[in-house]
């Protein structure tokens, strides 16, 4: 198998780990092992800038009492888009990489996106005003960001396809 | 005072990611199981936590840097919900469908209920 094989097969579903706040896959796992300070500095600072980045779509985005919250509703939905996109992309680009996993997808994009803002929304639009508000948010969040995970997934697999017919062109 | 809450909120969401990062793992390497339980764990703990602050600034009319501090930038960032969208997509294009309807419905009836649970102390306390 050539190194190209091997890229390509790092962006199948199956050596993607379920969960991307794991620095490694998880039969790689190991008890008592310790991230280093400076990994959780940088994550720290990716954290900060999602957070930062959210804030700013709240801002340009207000909620108002009682009516569906535009922008954690767009923070979720571009996040989970971008975590799709992105972790299927380092797994083709940098397999070996063992920071930029946890930098790009828990760092920012997990500072970015927010599930406790989304259930204390949903929760006080249940209590205080419309029912059907409520439950439309809750449905459409979880709808409309499992929909662009999936989208992210395959839109990167299919550049990751789209790149490895192009220099299979020109390799011939 | 909008540089200030930018402040704050980064402050937040730079102990708030690594805190995540490190109670993940912590969980993940204690259970094994396909089941997101680390995910979960922050989820659900950081739902309890918007909620109790959330109560609590109802009643005690808190300033809007600590809101902004412990709510947008800590919890904000301490939960994620591009990991739980994706671990569920992971899990269906598996075939554990069983384990993604769980993780939906486990994720959002227990995170609703912490989350009520938090404002009803905070609003109590």
């Amino acid at each position: 198998m050539s190194q190209f094989d091997v890229q390509i097969d790092n962006a199948r579903p199956s050596t993607l780990p379920v969960d991307p706040e794991l620095a490694r896959p998880p039969d790689s796992r190991h008890r008592g092992r310790t991230a280093s300070r400076a990994l959780l500095v940088a994550i720290g600072l990716a954290g900060a800038l999602g957070a930062l980045a959210r804030f700013g779509v709240g801002r340009a985005v207000p909620t108002t009492p009682g009516g569906v919250p535009w922008g954690t509703l767009l923070v979720n939905i571009s996040g989970s888009l971008g975590v799709g996109f992105a972790l299927v992309m380092l797994a083709d680009r940098l397999p070996r990489a063992r920071l930029v996993r946890p930098v790009v997808v828990t760092g920012f994009l997990g500072g970015y996106t927010t599930f406790s803002t989304y259930v204390v929304e949903a929760d006080t639009l249940f209590r205080h005003h419309d029912l059907a508000v409520g439950a439309a948010y809750g449905l459409g969040s979880l709808l409309a960001g499992t929909g662009a995970a999936l989208a992210g997934i395959l839109l990167a697999r299919a550049v990751v396809r789209l790149e490895r017919a192009k220099r299979e062109r020109a390799a011939q | 005072m909008t540089f200030l809450l930018v402040c704050c909120v980064a402050v937040g969401g730079f102990v708030g990611a690594p805190a995540r990062f490190l109670v993940d793992r912590f969980v993940a390497d204690r259970v094994e199981s396909d089941f997101p339980f680390g995910t979960l764990v922050v989820n659900l703990s950081g739902s309890f936590a918007l909620g109790l602050l959330t109560g609590l600034g109802l009643r005690l009319h808190l300033p809007v840097a600590v809101e902004a501090l412990l709510g947008t930038g800590l919890c904000g960032a301490f939960t994620t919900f591009s990991s739980w969208s994706f671990e569920t997509v992971r899990l269906v294009e598996d075939g554990q469908l069983l384990t993604a309807s769980l993780n939906v419905l486990v994720s959002l009836a227990v995170g609703l209920a912490a989350a009520a649970a938090g404002l009803a102390l905070g609003l109590a306390a």
